[in-house]
Protein backbone atom coordinates (compact mmCIF):
# COMPACT_ATOMS: atom_id res chain seq x y z
CA UNK A 1 0.00 0.00 0.00
CA UNK A 2 2.32 2.59 1.13
CA UNK A 3 5.89 3.25 -0.55
CA UNK A 4 7.27 5.72 1.98
CA UNK A 5 6.28 3.70 5.09
CA UNK A 6 7.65 2.96 7.72
CA UNK A 7 9.06 5.88 9.22
CA UNK A 8 12.11 5.60 11.61
CA UNK A 9 13.11 8.36 14.14
CA UNK A 10 16.46 7.54 15.63
CA UNK A 11 17.68 9.30 18.51
CA UNK A 12 15.08 12.63 17.70
CA UNK A 13 15.90 15.31 19.92
CA UNK A 14 14.22 18.82 19.92
CA UNK A 15 15.50 22.11 22.14
CA UNK A 16 14.52 25.47 21.89
CA UNK A 17 15.38 28.02 24.10
CA UNK A 18 17.57 25.65 26.15
CA UNK A 19 15.04 23.85 26.94
CA UNK A 20 14.25 20.08 25.71
CA UNK A 21 10.84 19.81 24.21
CA UNK A 22 11.18 16.67 22.87
CA UNK A 23 13.03 13.67 22.95
CA UNK A 24 15.19 11.58 22.89
CA UNK A 25 12.88 8.91 21.32
CA UNK A 26 13.15 6.49 18.93
CA UNK A 27 9.83 5.02 16.78
CA UNK A 28 8.57 3.42 14.11
CA UNK A 29 5.44 4.44 12.14
CA UNK A 30 4.83 1.41 10.49
CA UNK A 31 2.19 0.92 7.28
CA UNK A 32 -0.89 -0.58 9.51
CA UNK A 33 -3.82 1.34 10.99
CA UNK A 34 -4.46 4.45 12.56
CA UNK A 35 -1.42 6.51 14.75
CA UNK A 36 -2.86 8.28 17.70
CA UNK A 37 -0.68 10.28 19.66
CA UNK A 38 -1.93 10.97 22.94
CA UNK A 39 -1.15 13.09 25.71
CA UNK A 40 -1.94 15.90 27.72
CA UNK A 41 -0.82 19.57 26.55
CA UNK A 42 2.39 20.55 26.28
CA UNK A 43 3.50 16.73 26.06
CA UNK A 44 4.84 17.33 22.46
CA UNK A 45 2.21 16.29 20.40
CA UNK A 46 2.13 18.47 17.92
CA UNK A 47 6.44 18.59 17.42
CA UNK A 48 6.43 14.96 17.13
CA UNK A 49 3.66 15.02 14.27
CA UNK A 50 5.87 18.50 12.99
CA UNK A 51 9.15 16.27 13.04
CA UNK A 52 7.85 13.41 11.29
CA UNK A 53 6.32 15.39 8.72
CA UNK A 54 9.45 17.46 8.66
CA UNK A 55 8.29 20.93 8.93
CA UNK A 56 10.44 21.14 12.40
CA UNK A 57 13.56 20.04 12.38
CA UNK A 58 15.19 18.08 15.00
CA UNK A 59 18.33 19.65 17.45
CA UNK A 60 19.63 15.68 17.19
CA UNK A 61 18.35 12.49 15.89
CA UNK A 62 17.10 11.36 12.21
CA UNK A 63 13.86 10.92 10.40
CA UNK A 64 13.83 8.90 7.41
CA UNK A 65 11.49 7.34 5.33
CA UNK A 66 12.03 4.65 2.75
CA UNK A 67 12.45 6.54 0.19
CA UNK A 68 14.20 9.81 -0.54
CA UNK A 69 13.07 13.06 1.59
CA UNK A 70 11.41 14.96 -1.41
CA UNK A 71 10.03 12.30 -2.63
CA UNK A 72 8.19 11.01 0.59
CA UNK A 73 7.29 15.04 1.09
CA UNK A 74 5.25 13.97 -1.52
CA UNK A 75 2.93 11.51 -0.63
CA UNK A 76 2.31 13.66 2.99
CA UNK A 77 -0.16 15.91 3.77
CA UNK A 78 -0.45 18.09 7.04
CA UNK A 79 -3.82 19.36 8.83
CA UNK A 80 -3.13 22.12 11.51
CA UNK A 81 -4.54 22.66 14.90
CA UNK A 82 -5.83 26.24 13.65
CA UNK A 83 -6.80 25.42 10.08
CA UNK A 84 -4.31 27.97 7.52
CA UNK A 85 -6.43 28.77 5.28
CA UNK A 86 -5.46 30.76 2.20
CA UNK A 87 -7.30 34.14 1.39
CA UNK A 88 -9.42 33.10 -1.33
CA UNK A 89 -12.25 30.74 -2.00
CA UNK A 90 -12.94 27.50 -0.83
CA UNK A 91 -12.86 26.19 -4.64
CA UNK A 92 -9.91 27.98 -5.11
CA UNK A 93 -8.05 26.57 -1.38
CA UNK A 94 -8.36 22.97 -2.59
CA UNK A 95 -6.94 23.68 -6.16
CA UNK A 96 -3.96 25.19 -4.72
CA UNK A 97 -2.17 21.88 -4.23
CA UNK A 98 -2.89 20.85 -7.57
CA UNK A 99 -1.71 23.97 -9.27
CA UNK A 100 1.89 23.79 -6.95
CA UNK A 101 1.79 20.08 -8.27
CA UNK A 102 1.45 21.85 -12.61
CA UNK A 103 -1.96 20.20 -12.78
CA UNK A 104 -4.21 22.59 -15.28
CA UNK A 105 -6.77 25.22 -14.26
CA UNK A 106 -9.47 23.25 -15.38
CA UNK A 107 -8.65 19.31 -13.92
CA UNK A 108 -7.68 21.07 -11.11
CA UNK A 109 -11.35 22.89 -10.77
CA UNK A 110 -12.98 19.61 -11.27
CA UNK A 111 -11.05 17.41 -8.76
CA UNK A 112 -11.06 19.79 -6.71
CA UNK A 113 -14.70 20.11 -6.95
CA UNK A 114 -15.67 16.71 -6.42
CA UNK A 115 -13.42 16.73 -3.25
CA UNK A 116 -15.61 19.79 -1.47
CA UNK A 117 -18.60 17.37 -2.85
CA UNK A 118 -17.17 14.44 -0.81
CA UNK A 119 -16.58 16.73 2.37
CA UNK A 120 -19.96 18.51 2.18
CA UNK A 121 -18.83 21.29 1.20
CA UNK A 122 -19.98 21.86 -2.37
CA UNK A 123 -22.25 24.39 -2.11
CA UNK A 124 -19.44 26.83 -0.74
CA UNK A 125 -17.47 26.83 -3.50
CA UNK A 126 -17.08 30.19 -4.32
CA UNK A 127 -17.56 31.56 -0.84
CA UNK A 128 -14.38 33.16 0.41
CA UNK A 129 -12.50 31.15 3.03
CA UNK A 130 -12.36 33.55 5.81
CA UNK A 131 -16.18 34.02 6.42
CA UNK A 132 -16.47 30.42 6.89
CA UNK A 133 -17.29 28.79 10.35
CA UNK A 134 -14.73 26.83 12.40
CA UNK A 135 -16.08 23.60 11.47
CA UNK A 136 -16.35 24.39 7.81
CA UNK A 137 -12.45 25.93 7.76
CA UNK A 138 -11.44 22.52 9.34
CA UNK A 139 -13.56 20.72 6.63
CA UNK A 140 -11.97 22.37 4.07
CA UNK A 141 -8.36 22.31 5.32
CA UNK A 142 -8.78 18.48 5.24
CA UNK A 143 -10.12 18.35 1.95
CA UNK A 144 -7.30 20.37 0.70
CA UNK A 145 -4.99 17.84 2.92
CA UNK A 146 -6.84 14.85 0.94
CA UNK A 147 -6.83 16.48 -3.04
CA UNK A 148 -3.09 15.30 -3.33
CA UNK A 149 -4.42 11.37 -2.29
CA UNK A 150 -1.75 11.30 -0.14
CA UNK A 151 0.11 8.27 1.53
CA UNK A 152 0.23 9.41 5.21
CA UNK A 153 -2.05 12.37 6.71
CA UNK A 154 -0.83 14.06 9.86
CA UNK A 155 -3.44 15.34 12.22
CA UNK A 156 -2.63 18.18 15.26
CA UNK A 157 -5.66 18.43 17.21
CA UNK A 158 -8.00 18.86 14.19
CA UNK A 159 -11.10 18.56 15.95
CA UNK A 160 -9.94 20.77 19.42
CA UNK A 161 -11.93 23.41 18.79
CA UNK A 162 -15.06 21.93 17.05
CA UNK A 163 -18.07 21.17 18.64
CA UNK A 164 -19.27 17.32 18.80
CA UNK A 165 -21.20 17.42 15.32
CA UNK A 166 -18.10 18.81 13.07
CA UNK A 167 -16.26 16.39 14.99
CA UNK A 168 -18.31 13.48 14.38
CA UNK A 169 -18.24 14.93 10.19
CA UNK A 170 -14.61 15.05 10.54
CA UNK A 171 -14.42 11.77 11.83
CA UNK A 172 -16.53 10.32 9.16
CA UNK A 173 -14.07 11.87 6.59
CA UNK A 174 -11.12 10.82 7.98
CA UNK A 175 -12.55 7.40 8.17
CA UNK A 176 -13.09 7.62 4.27
CA UNK A 177 -9.71 8.64 4.01
CA UNK A 178 -8.02 5.26 6.29
CA UNK A 179 -10.52 3.13 3.76
CA UNK A 180 -9.25 4.47 0.96
CA UNK A 181 -5.10 3.68 1.83
CA UNK A 182 -4.22 6.83 3.71
CA UNK A 183 -2.28 6.35 7.01
CA UNK A 184 -3.68 8.41 9.80
CA UNK A 185 -1.58 9.77 12.39
CA UNK A 186 -3.00 11.95 14.80
CA UNK A 187 -2.20 14.11 17.89
CA UNK A 188 -5.27 14.52 20.61
CA UNK A 189 -5.93 15.03 24.06
CA UNK A 190 -9.72 13.86 23.47
CA UNK A 191 -9.70 9.98 24.80
CA UNK A 192 -13.15 9.61 23.40
CA UNK A 193 -11.56 10.30 19.83
CA UNK A 194 -8.37 8.11 20.11
CA UNK A 195 -10.92 5.55 21.42
CA UNK A 196 -12.95 5.63 18.26
CA UNK A 197 -10.01 5.73 15.49
CA UNK A 198 -6.72 4.65 17.26
CA UNK A 199 -5.42 1.25 16.51
CA UNK A 200 -1.82 1.82 17.23
CA UNK A 201 -0.87 4.44 20.48
CA UNK A 202 2.10 6.56 21.39
CA UNK A 203 1.35 7.97 24.85
CA UNK A 204 3.88 11.37 25.28
CA UNK A 205 4.48 12.93 28.23
CA UNK A 206 6.95 15.50 28.96
CA UNK A 207 8.77 14.76 25.56
CA UNK A 208 9.08 11.34 26.12
CA UNK A 209 7.48 8.41 24.65
CA UNK A 210 5.73 6.46 28.00
CA UNK A 211 4.14 3.71 26.12
CA UNK A 212 3.77 2.57 22.66
CA UNK A 213 1.29 -0.50 22.20
CA UNK A 214 -1.68 -1.76 20.11
CA UNK A 215 -4.65 0.80 21.10
CA UNK A 216 -6.66 -2.32 22.38
CA UNK A 217 -3.91 -3.16 25.02
CA UNK A 218 -3.39 0.62 26.08
CA UNK A 219 -7.20 1.33 26.92
CA UNK A 220 -7.72 -2.08 28.12
CA UNK A 221 -4.85 -2.41 30.40
CA UNK A 222 -1.83 0.51 30.24
CA UNK A 223 1.15 -0.62 31.79
CA UNK A 224 2.49 2.91 33.34
CA UNK A 225 0.98 4.70 36.20
CA UNK A 226 1.10 7.86 34.31
CA UNK A 227 -1.33 6.41 31.31
CA UNK A 228 -3.57 4.73 33.54
CA UNK A 229 -4.21 8.05 35.33
CA UNK A 230 -4.77 9.65 32.12
CA UNK A 231 -6.98 7.18 30.94
CA UNK A 232 -8.71 7.66 34.31
CA UNK A 233 -9.07 11.72 33.79
CA UNK A 234 -6.81 12.30 36.25
CA UNK A 235 -4.54 15.36 35.45
CA UNK A 236 -0.62 14.27 34.83
CA UNK A 237 2.34 15.93 34.94
CA UNK B 1 -8.72 84.56 0.01
CA UNK B 2 -9.22 86.21 -2.93
CA UNK B 3 -6.44 84.36 -4.34
CA UNK B 4 -7.95 81.61 -3.51
CA UNK B 5 -11.09 82.33 -5.19
CA UNK B 6 -9.47 83.38 -8.44
CA UNK B 7 -7.07 80.20 -8.35
CA UNK B 8 -10.59 78.10 -8.48
CA UNK B 9 -11.65 80.42 -11.59
CA UNK B 10 -8.36 79.77 -13.03
CA UNK B 11 -8.27 76.41 -12.76
CA UNK B 12 -11.69 76.24 -13.99
CA UNK B 13 -10.48 78.75 -17.16
CA UNK B 14 -7.68 75.94 -17.90
CA UNK B 15 -9.83 72.99 -17.54
CA UNK B 16 -12.77 74.45 -20.09
CA UNK B 17 -10.98 75.90 -22.73
CA UNK B 18 -8.55 73.05 -22.87
CA UNK B 19 -5.49 75.07 -22.18
CA UNK B 20 -2.96 73.16 -24.50
CA UNK B 21 0.33 74.27 -22.53
CA UNK B 22 -2.00 72.75 -19.64
CA UNK B 23 -2.84 68.83 -21.52
CA UNK B 24 0.79 69.26 -22.12
CA UNK B 25 2.21 69.80 -19.07
CA UNK B 26 -0.57 67.69 -17.29
CA UNK B 27 0.13 64.42 -19.55
CA UNK B 28 3.76 64.70 -18.86
CA UNK B 29 3.51 64.70 -15.62
CA UNK B 30 1.21 61.88 -15.59
CA UNK B 31 3.54 60.04 -17.74
CA UNK B 32 6.92 60.50 -15.86
CA UNK B 33 5.05 59.15 -12.77
CA UNK B 34 3.19 56.52 -13.88
CA UNK B 35 6.03 55.33 -15.47
CA UNK B 36 8.43 55.97 -12.42
CA UNK B 37 5.58 54.26 -10.47
CA UNK B 38 5.18 50.95 -12.64
CA UNK B 39 8.88 50.66 -12.93
CA UNK B 40 8.90 51.53 -9.30
CA UNK B 41 6.59 48.52 -7.93
CA UNK B 42 7.83 46.26 -10.53
CA UNK B 43 11.16 46.30 -8.44
CA UNK B 44 9.67 46.99 -4.90
CA UNK B 45 6.95 44.40 -4.69
CA UNK B 46 9.36 41.65 -6.10
CA UNK B 47 12.35 43.08 -3.40
CA UNK B 48 9.14 42.97 -0.58
CA UNK B 49 8.45 39.81 -1.84
CA UNK B 50 11.66 38.21 -1.34
CA UNK B 51 12.48 40.01 1.93
CA UNK B 52 9.52 38.27 3.82
CA UNK B 53 10.30 35.24 2.72
CA UNK B 54 13.85 34.71 2.91
CA UNK B 55 16.31 34.79 6.19
CA UNK B 56 19.64 35.52 5.40
CA UNK B 57 22.43 37.29 7.23
CA UNK B 58 22.43 40.71 6.43
CA UNK B 59 18.46 40.68 6.47
CA UNK B 60 17.56 42.69 9.61
CA UNK B 61 20.34 45.23 8.42
CA UNK B 62 18.78 44.88 4.82
CA UNK B 63 15.22 45.83 6.08
CA UNK B 64 16.13 49.43 8.27
CA UNK B 65 18.01 50.61 5.36
CA UNK B 66 15.19 49.94 3.11
CA UNK B 67 12.98 52.16 5.73
CA UNK B 68 15.97 54.26 6.26
CA UNK B 69 15.63 54.82 2.04
CA UNK B 70 11.97 55.72 2.39
CA UNK B 71 13.01 58.80 3.52
CA UNK B 72 15.51 59.73 0.74
CA UNK B 73 15.87 63.16 0.84
CA UNK B 74 14.32 64.23 -3.03
CA UNK B 75 16.85 66.80 -3.73
CA UNK B 76 20.00 65.17 -3.11
CA UNK B 77 18.51 62.21 -5.25
CA UNK B 78 18.32 65.07 -8.14
CA UNK B 79 21.96 66.06 -7.55
CA UNK B 80 23.27 62.47 -7.66
CA UNK B 81 21.70 61.69 -10.68
CA UNK B 82 22.38 65.10 -11.91
CA UNK B 83 25.87 64.26 -11.32
CA UNK B 84 25.82 61.62 -12.64
CA UNK B 85 23.77 61.79 -15.99
CA UNK B 86 25.92 65.69 -16.46
CA UNK B 87 27.85 65.72 -19.21
CA UNK B 88 31.20 65.30 -17.83
CA UNK B 89 29.47 62.02 -15.32
CA UNK B 90 29.89 58.61 -16.01
CA UNK B 91 26.47 58.16 -17.78
CA UNK B 92 26.88 61.45 -19.41
CA UNK B 93 27.57 59.85 -22.78
CA UNK B 94 23.58 59.25 -23.25
CA UNK B 95 22.44 62.49 -23.02
CA UNK B 96 19.53 62.37 -20.80
CA UNK B 97 20.65 65.27 -18.55
CA UNK B 98 17.31 67.89 -19.04
CA UNK B 99 15.06 65.25 -20.77
CA UNK B 100 11.50 63.14 -18.83
CA UNK B 101 13.60 59.69 -18.99
CA UNK B 102 16.27 61.79 -16.23
CA UNK B 103 13.29 62.60 -14.87
CA UNK B 104 11.62 59.45 -14.51
CA UNK B 105 15.33 57.96 -13.31
CA UNK B 106 15.10 60.23 -10.94
CA UNK B 107 11.81 59.63 -9.43
CA UNK B 108 12.06 55.76 -9.49
CA UNK B 109 15.15 55.88 -7.30
CA UNK B 110 12.09 57.94 -4.69
CA UNK B 111 9.68 55.82 -5.38
CA UNK B 112 11.06 51.77 -4.99
CA UNK B 113 12.52 52.09 -1.60
CA UNK B 114 8.90 53.23 -0.21
CA UNK B 115 6.97 51.11 -1.93
CA UNK B 116 9.57 47.82 -1.31
CA UNK B 117 9.07 48.71 2.10
CA UNK B 118 5.34 49.36 2.85
CA UNK B 119 4.93 45.67 0.48
CA UNK B 120 7.09 44.18 3.18
CA UNK B 121 5.37 45.25 5.91
CA UNK B 122 1.93 43.56 4.36
CA UNK B 123 3.49 40.42 2.69
CA UNK B 124 5.59 40.00 6.30
CA UNK B 125 2.22 39.11 8.05
CA UNK B 126 0.65 37.41 5.18
CA UNK B 127 3.65 35.31 5.28
CA UNK B 128 3.59 34.53 9.05
CA UNK B 129 0.04 33.61 8.85
CA UNK B 130 0.80 31.00 5.11
CA UNK B 131 4.30 30.14 6.70
CA UNK B 132 3.84 26.56 8.18
CA UNK B 133 1.22 25.54 5.12
CA UNK B 134 3.63 26.44 2.46
CA UNK B 135 6.54 25.07 4.05
CA UNK B 136 4.27 21.70 4.46
CA UNK B 137 3.29 21.82 0.79
CA UNK B 138 6.57 21.95 -0.35
CA UNK B 139 6.61 25.37 -1.99
CA UNK B 140 9.40 26.19 -3.90
CA UNK B 141 10.70 30.20 -2.99
CA UNK B 142 9.59 31.41 -6.28
CA UNK B 143 5.58 29.51 -5.14
CA UNK B 144 5.87 31.01 -2.26
CA UNK B 145 6.80 34.42 -3.51
CA UNK B 146 3.97 34.17 -5.94
CA UNK B 147 1.67 33.17 -3.52
CA UNK B 148 1.54 35.81 -1.11
CA UNK B 149 1.32 38.64 -3.55
CA UNK B 150 -1.20 37.38 -5.21
CA UNK B 151 -2.93 36.74 -2.02
CA UNK B 152 -1.94 40.53 -0.40
CA UNK B 153 -2.60 42.12 -4.20
CA UNK B 154 -4.83 44.80 -2.38
CA UNK B 155 -2.02 45.82 -0.11
CA UNK B 156 0.34 46.00 -2.91
CA UNK B 157 -2.19 48.02 -4.68
CA UNK B 158 -2.03 50.34 -1.37
CA UNK B 159 1.71 50.33 -1.85
CA UNK B 160 1.91 51.61 -5.37
CA UNK B 161 -1.09 54.39 -4.57
CA UNK B 162 1.68 55.47 -1.81
CA UNK B 163 4.73 55.87 -4.03
CA UNK B 164 2.26 57.47 -6.40
CA UNK B 165 1.20 59.81 -3.96
CA UNK B 166 5.01 60.56 -2.99
CA UNK B 167 5.95 60.72 -7.00
CA UNK B 168 2.93 62.71 -8.39
CA UNK B 169 3.69 65.85 -5.75
CA UNK B 170 7.45 65.90 -6.16
CA UNK B 171 9.56 68.31 -7.17
CA UNK B 172 12.82 68.04 -5.65
CA UNK B 173 14.56 66.15 -7.67
CA UNK B 174 12.57 66.33 -10.96
CA UNK B 175 13.08 70.24 -11.28
CA UNK B 176 17.17 69.29 -10.72
CA UNK B 177 17.53 66.56 -13.19
CA UNK B 178 14.65 67.95 -15.71
CA UNK B 179 15.22 71.58 -15.27
CA UNK B 180 11.63 72.62 -15.87
CA UNK B 181 12.21 73.02 -19.63
CA UNK B 182 9.00 75.24 -21.50
CA UNK B 183 7.26 72.34 -23.31
CA UNK B 184 10.10 69.58 -22.53
CA UNK B 185 10.14 69.03 -18.89
CA UNK B 186 7.46 70.98 -17.53
CA UNK B 187 5.47 69.50 -15.05
CA UNK B 188 2.74 70.51 -12.87
CA UNK B 189 4.70 70.85 -10.13
CA UNK B 190 7.70 72.72 -11.49
CA UNK B 191 4.78 74.98 -13.15
CA UNK B 192 3.35 75.64 -10.20
CA UNK B 193 6.96 76.69 -8.44
CA UNK B 194 7.60 78.88 -11.50
CA UNK B 195 4.33 80.74 -11.37
CA UNK B 196 4.32 81.17 -8.01
CA UNK B 197 7.99 82.74 -8.58
CA UNK B 198 6.53 84.92 -11.11
CA UNK B 199 3.87 85.98 -8.54
CA UNK B 200 1.43 84.87 -10.36
CA UNK B 201 -1.06 83.19 -7.53
CA UNK B 202 -4.03 82.68 -9.35
CA UNK B 203 -2.00 80.15 -11.95
CA UNK B 204 -0.04 78.53 -9.64
CA UNK B 205 -3.24 77.90 -7.45
CA UNK B 206 -5.29 77.06 -10.66
CA UNK B 207 -2.48 74.24 -11.27
CA UNK B 208 -2.17 73.01 -7.88
CA UNK B 209 -6.50 72.41 -7.60
CA UNK B 210 -5.21 70.52 -10.94
CA UNK B 211 -2.74 68.85 -9.20
CA UNK B 212 -4.88 67.37 -6.26
CA UNK B 213 -7.88 66.64 -8.67
CA UNK B 214 -5.52 64.08 -10.78
CA UNK B 215 -4.03 62.36 -8.11
CA UNK B 216 -7.93 61.99 -6.43
CA UNK B 217 -8.65 60.73 -10.07
CA UNK B 218 -6.15 58.50 -10.55
CA UNK B 219 -6.46 56.95 -6.99
CA UNK B 220 -9.99 55.80 -7.66
CA UNK B 221 -9.34 54.84 -11.50
CA UNK B 222 -6.81 52.39 -9.78
CA UNK B 223 -9.63 51.63 -6.85
CA UNK B 224 -12.18 51.08 -9.81
CA UNK B 225 -9.85 49.07 -11.87
CA UNK B 226 -8.99 46.50 -9.33
CA UNK B 227 -12.49 46.38 -7.59
CA UNK B 228 -10.52 46.50 -4.05
CA UNK B 229 -14.14 48.20 -2.48
CA UNK B 230 -16.70 45.94 -4.23
CA UNK B 231 -15.34 42.69 -4.06
CA UNK B 232 -15.00 41.45 -0.32
CA UNK B 233 -12.52 42.89 2.44
CA UNK B 234 -9.89 40.30 3.81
Amino acid sequence: MSTILPLRLAGIEVRRAGRTILGPLDLDVEDSGPLVVLGPNGAGKSTLLRVCHGITHPTKGKADWVVPRAEANLAQAFVFQTPILLRRSALENVMYPLSLRGEGKKAARATAQKMLDDVGLADLATVRASVLSGGEKQKLALARALVTRPEVLFLDEPTASLDGRSTREIETILAGAQSGGTKLMMATHDLGQARRIAAHVVFLLNGQIIETRSAKEFFEGPSTAAAQAFLKGDIVE
Amino acid sequence: MEDIWSGIAAAFGLIVTLDRDLIDITLRSLQVTLTAVAIGAALGIPLGAWLAVSRFRFRRVTIAVLNALMGLPPVVVGLVVYILLSRSGPFGVFGLLFTPTAMIIAQVIIVTPLVASISHQALREIWADYHDLLISLNTTKWQRIRTITWDARRALLTATLAGFGRAIGEIGAIMIVGGNIDQVTRVLTTAIALETSKGNFALALGLGFILIGLAFLVNLAMHWLSRTEQRGRW
